[in-house]
Parts: C-alpha cells; sequence; structure tokens
C-alpha cells in the first residue's frame, strides 16, 4: 500500500493558486526528492502533510491527502496526534532554546510522557542514530545554540525522530550546511530509509541524485513529472524537465 | 572658494551638533548634581526649629538627643533621662512658654528683657531639666549646657518610621513609611498589572487573528497616552468608592486604589513590550513545536515564553518603573497617610506623591525642602537601578542571540 498519496490537490493561498491538480503515490520506506525552481510550490506541497499549512490564514485546499489510507483533511481527524506521526526537518536548524537533552526529549514531554528512565533511553538511541552521541555525551545539559550548524540539524533531525514517526519530510535540511555537514546528512537519510518513510525538498540536484529513490519535478504550482530518479535524471520524459536538470533554467 | 565654504559649513554643523549634545548631557549631570547636593544637605541639619537651643543642666550625663527621642518625650513615651543613656531621674521638660509657671510677669519684664537671667537659673538649678527656647535668650555666662539635639542622621532618616516634618519641636524626617507605601502600591500594581497583560499580550501576539490586532494594538498604545490626571480622576470617581463598598470601609482611599490605577497605567508597557518580545520568536521553532504535535498552548509555554523571557522580564521591570516614579494619580487615590502600611486596604503615601504634596509648602532651603530633595535621591537610585536592571536583562538577551 502506498504511505502517501494525494489525490488532485489544488491548494490557494487567498487568490493565488499554489498548488495545481497534484496526483501522487509514495511508497513506504522510500525516499522521495521534490525539485523544482524557487516558488514552484515544493514546500507547501510537503506541508500538506503534517497540516502545516492549516497555520497560514486565509488559505484553501481540495481534493484528498492520505497518510496510511486515511484523508487526513477529513472532520474528526486530531491534528495534534496526525503530527506525531510525521517528524519535519527544516530549512535552517532551529532547535528549542533548551538543552541538547531537552530538545530531543521535548516531543516525548508534550505528548505526555513521563518516565524518566524511558526517556533518557530514548533520547540516547536517538542521539546515536543521527551520529551525534559521541560529540554531545559529555555536554546534553548545555544549550543546543552552543552546536555547529551541521551538529544543530542533525540534533533537528533526532528531536523529529524521538517520538518515532514514520514518515519524516524535511524542506532543504542542508541547504544552511557546509559540505561536510551535508553529506553526514545524507548518508543519515540513507540509514533512515528502512525504517521511515522520507520526503526531501533539494534545490540541490546532485543531491536528489545522490540520496532519493523517486524525484517528484514540480513547475509552476503543477507535478510535471514523477518516476524512478535514475530515469528522471537520465531520461525525463518531459523536455521542461530536461532542462531544469541540465541547468538550462531555474 | 567652494570647497572651503563646504569644509566651513561641515565643521559649523559638526560644531553645533557637538554643543547640543555636550549641553543636554550637562543639563543632566547638572541636574543630579542639584538633587543629590541638596538631598544630602538634610544629614547633620538639625531638626530642631531654626534658631532654638536645646539645655541640660551641668551635671546631666546626656550628650546628644535623637528627633525621635524628642518627640517621644513631647508625647510622654519617654519620661526618664536612663532612657536616653542618663540619670535615673525623671525629665523634667522645660518650653518658653512654661516661664510663668516658675516666675511672676514682672520679673520677666515687659519686653522679655528679665528671660536670659531667669532661663539661666532655671537650667541651673533643676538637674533634671530639659529645655527648648530661642538662642536669642540664651544670656552670656549661661551656666547650662548644649546637648546635640535633633539630628538628621542616616539611620534615622532611613530607619525612622514616622514621616512628620511639620512637627513641633523636632521634625520627624523617617521616611520607612514613604519607602513601604511606595513599595506596597508598586507591587501590588505590578501584581495584577503582569497576569493581565501576559495573558493580554499572548492573545495578541498567538492567538487574536491578524484584523483584531491591528485594532487592539493602537488602541492599548493609546491607553499609555492618556494624562495621568485623568487617570486619577477615574480612579477616585469610580474605583474608590468601589473599594469603600466592596471592603465595607471608612474610606476608599487606599493603597489598593493606586495599585489598580498604576496597573491600568503600566499595562501598555508591559503589553506591547512582551508582546513585541513573543512575536520575535521564529516562526520555525514554533512551527517545530508544533510538527512534533505539542497543542498551541504547549507551544505557548514551552518554547514562545521561555524564548522571550528576557522580553517579558524588562517588560515587567519597566511596568515597575513606571508606577514607581508616579505621581499625580496616586496623590489623587491612595489617601496620602504617612503610617507604615500593615495591609493594602489602608491609606498610604508614596514618595512622589510626598514630594508633590508638600513642596509647596515646604520653606525653601529649609529642612523640610531638603529632605523632600533627598526623597528624590532616593526615587533616582531605585529607577537607576531598575534601569540598569533593563540593561542588563536585555543585553544578556542580545548576547544569546548572537
Ligand atoms: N504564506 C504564504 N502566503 C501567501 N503565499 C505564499 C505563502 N507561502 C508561499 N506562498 C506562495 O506560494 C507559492 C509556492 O511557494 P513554496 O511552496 O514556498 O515554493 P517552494 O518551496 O517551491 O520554493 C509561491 O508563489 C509563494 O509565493
Ligand atoms: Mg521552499
Amino acid at each position: 500500500m502506498n504511505k502517501l498519496e494525494s489525490k488532485q490537490v489544488n491548494f490557494y493561498y487567498g487568490s493565488s493558486h499554489a498548488l495545481k491538480d497534484i496526483n501522487l503515490a509514495i511508497e513506504a520506506n522510500t525516499v522521495t526528492a521534490l525539485i523544482g525552481p524557487s516558488g514552484c510550490g515544493k514546500s507547501t506541497y510537503l506541508r500538506l502533510f503534517n497540516r502545516m499549512n492549516d497555520l497560514i490564514s486565509d488559505t484553501r485546499l481540495t481534493g484528498e491527502v492520505i497518510i496510511d489510507g486515511v484523508n487526513i483533511y477529513k472532520k474528526g481527524i486530531n491534528v495534534d496526534n496526525l503530527r506525531k506521526m510525521t517528524g519535519m526537518v527544516f530549512q535552517k536548524p532551529n532547535p528549542f532554546p533548551k538543552s541538547i537533552f531537552e530538545n530531543v526529549a521535548y516531543g516525548l514531554r508534550v505528548n505526555g510522557i513521563t518516565d524518566k528512565k524511558f526517556i533518557e533511553e530514548r533520547v540516547e538511541t536517538t542521539i546515536k542514530q543521527v551520529v551525534l552521541w559521541d560529540e554531545v555525551k559529555d555536554k546534553l545539559k548545555k544549550s543546543a545554540f552552543e552546536l555547529s550548524g551541521g551538529q544543530q540539524q542533525r540534533l533537528c533531525i533526532a528531536r523529529a525522530m524521538a517520538i518515532q514517526p514514520s514518515v519524516i519530510l524535511m524542506d532543504e535540511p542542508t541547504s544552511a550546511l557546509d559540505p561536510i555537514s551535508t553529506s553526514k546528512v545524507e548518508e543519515l537519510i540513507h540509514e533512515l530509509k528502512t525504517k521511515y518513510t522520507i520526503v526531501i525538498v533539494t534545490h540541490n540536484m546532485q543531491q536528489a541524485a545522490r540520496v532519493s529513490d523517486h524525484t517528484a519535478f514540480f513547475y509552476l504550482g503543477e507535478l510535471v513529472e514523477y518516476g524512478v530518479t535514475k530515469q528522471i535524471f537520465t531520461n525525463p520524459n518531459v523536455e521542461r524537465t530536461q532542462n531544469y536538470i541540465t541547468g538550462r533554467f531555474g | 572658494m567652494k570647497p572651503f565654504f563646504k569644509n566651513f559649513s561641515e565643521k559649523l554643523i559638526e560644531g553645533l551638533l557637538m554643543i547640543c549634545g555636550t549641553i543636554t548631557s550637562l543639563t543632566v549631570v547638572l541636574i543630579v548634581f542639584f538633587l543629590f547636593k541638596e538631598g544630602l544637605g538634610v544629614f547633620n541639619k538639625k531638626a530642631v526649629e531654626e534658631g532654638y537651643v536645646v539645655m541640660v543642666n551641668k551635671s546631666n550625663p546626656v550628650n546628644s538627643i535623637s528627633p525621635e527621642d524628642i518627640k517621644n518625650i513631647f508625647d510622654s513615651k519617654i519620661t526618664s533621662w536612663k532612657d536616653l543613656g542618663g540619670k535615673n531621674d525623671s525629665i523634667i521638660l522645660f518650653r518658653l512658654e512654661d516661664i510663668s509657671n516658675y516666675f511672676t510677669d514682672e520679673q520677666i519684664g515687659e519686653n522679655f528683657e528679665g528671660l536670659p537671667l531667669l532661663l539661666n537659673r532655671v537650667v541651673d538649678s533643676i538637674p533634671q531639666i530639659l529645655a527648648f527656647f530661642p538662642e536669642k535668650y540664651l544670656g552670656k555666662n549661661f551656666k547650662g549646657r548644649e546637648i546635640e539635639a535633633g539630628k538628621i542622621t542616616f539611620s534615622t532618616f532611613f530607619g525612622g518610621k514616622e514621616w512628620f516634618p511639620t512637627a513641633q519641636p523636632a521634625a520627624q524626617l523617617g521616611v520607612m513609611p514613604l519607602v513601604m507605601g511606595t513599595l506596597w502600591v508598586s507591587l501590588g500594581a505590578i501584581l495584577l498589572a503582569l497576569p493581565l497583560g501576559l495573558a493580554a499580550a499572548i492573545f495578541l501576539s498567538e492567538i487574536a487573528k491578524d484584523k483584531v490586532r491591528r485594532v487592539m494594538k493602537p488602541l492599548i498604545e493609546l491607553l499609555a497616552g492618556i494624562p495621568s490626571v485623568v487617570y486619577g480622576f477615574f480612579g477616585l470617581v469610580v474605583i474608590v468608592p468601589a473599594i469603600q463598598k466592596l471592603f465595607n470601609l471608612p474610606v476608599g482611599e487606599t493603597g489598593l486604589a493606586g495599585s489598580i490605577i498604576l496597573g491600568i497605567m503600566a499595562l501598555p508597557t508591559i503589553i506591547t513590550i512582551s508582546e513585541d518580545a513573543m512575536r520575535n520568536t521564529p516562526r520555525a521553532m514554533k512551527e517545530a513545536s508544533l510538527a512534533l504535535g505539542a497543542s498551541k498552548w504547549q507551544t505557548i509555554y514551552k518554547i514562545v515564553i521561555p524564548y522571550s523571557i528576557s522580553g517579558i522580564s524588562a517588560a515587567a521591570i519597566l511596568g515597575i518603573g513606571r508606577a514607581i516614579g508616579e505621581t499625580m494619580a496616586v496623590l489623587m487615590v491612595t489617601g496620602n497617610a504617612a503610617v507604615i502600611p500593615t495591609s493594602i486596604l489602608e491609606p498610604m503615601r508614596t514618595i512622589p506623591a510626598t514630594i508633590a504634596a508638600e513642596l509647596g509648602e515646604a520653606p525653601d532651603g529649609g529642612l523640610h525642602y531638603k529632605a523632600l530633595f533627598a526623597l528624590g535621591c532616593i526615587l533616582f537610585i531605585i529607577t537607576l537601578v531598575i534601569n540598569l536592571i533593563v540593561e542588563f536583562i536585555s543585553g544578556s538577551k542580545k548576547n544569546r542571540r548572537v
């Protein structure tokens, strides 16, 4: 069964039509890259899956957004619970003004978990998963702001993973990072694939080619082409895709 | 010719700006200097009426006597020299008008020409005497001993429990009731205004729709522009009678009335500053919290408030600062009793209200006048400390952001 799906999705900011009739199905435990020029609707599309666009006033959605076969915009859906199923990593590292430990524990605490031992264990395993443990194990009580940008971003990934979502949404997670930190995050994405369904927005063609199984190319709010990454990058069906990935526009 | 002119006019403007800056800074320094010069003048002045002396018998071992002691003696609360560190003898108080109890009008003389001699005899012959009389009746070869009377010291000024600057024969200049009154009223104000202001700020920054905020924020800012007399009038007409009825008090003019009015006056400061701080919370940080399944309220108290805590503290402290310095409204509604308060439902008097009310009746350069300036110094120091705290808090906030 498809993990994520959108059927005839249209999205409007006020009167501006940001997503036009998007139909897409994403399999479980795969990495899907969303590419396309700036302003084409990648972030808007990504944020549909944890209902982040609800926070913006004067917006409208038609069509269905489906996770595990359930339309997450239907009446009676508990949005807070829905968001626990999905983790989100943002463009810039955005740790909370709290200690390293508390950043990772945050998702557990707001979901009502109080068992100290459980929280400690979960924080440790999650930080180990993002390969940050050796760097921070002696300063878990220190402010997260003391970490470098790359470390902060891995911490934010750990923060998203601590509540064990099944989907991780990443919006240009490496755009603010140096090359070494970027490759660490990419390695991480590769490992996480076995457990999570990952959707990643990226500006970086090479990154899309390196980390993803499937690629979706957006242009002016439309889904132009969707397919296996290798095929999109070597033999796209649509000329516009070809032009974009070869850098002829955008 | 042209470059010269340009150079010249630039130099001129530079010079003018420098003069303006220097004059402003100098004015501030001068005002502070004047304040402290006048204020510090209160110390080591005698609390006894100008031109009066205090005399005791030669055999009396007591050397000095504080303004408070003098008052207590006149109120018959102190009756023995023992309480002043002297012998176990009762005090015999003598004022100039008491002279007729000792001598006849003839002896005194029509123009009081006999007075110096008689006063000398009284003081010399009664060992337990404590005599107050004008210095001009002090005869040559006076056999009594003058004692240091009623000097205003730091401890009597700051520790004194009574403020009664026109008391006879010794002015009572204890600032405790006024400092306590100021603190009670301000503290009450902040206890009322902080929760309310924070709630309003949270509502405005996190909950209200854009449209609502655009209407409400200017309205709240307008509150700051209303003259304080108007607040005072409102308090006098609405709040004072309400308090009187609600608590069944003899008078409604109480510390609480002052706190409520000051609280309302501090609200705009608290709301606008803490709302600004909260709105500075990066959107990405709030979204990260919501994306983890935190509710809106959890996000507010676990992310937004901790993130903006320095701005919120600054708002609270500035609110207190506003309350402490406020004069007119408080003067109108607190009842102005210079008594150390035991409950918020008593009339109280604050430092600014005291200065405003009494400066007109205090003779220029006199003790009372200087005492009011000393009160000004206390107020100045309190607000200075408050400003330094704010500076410190917002400074440390900047460091954290970097
Ligand atoms: N909060 C918003 N309000 C109004 N318009 C928006 C908002 N966010 C994005 N848009 C518009 O929607 C379109 C798609 O934006 P976005 O999804 O951020 O693009 P991308 O992530 O591909 O760069 C753009 O034209 C953008 O201007
Ligand atoms: Mg984007």
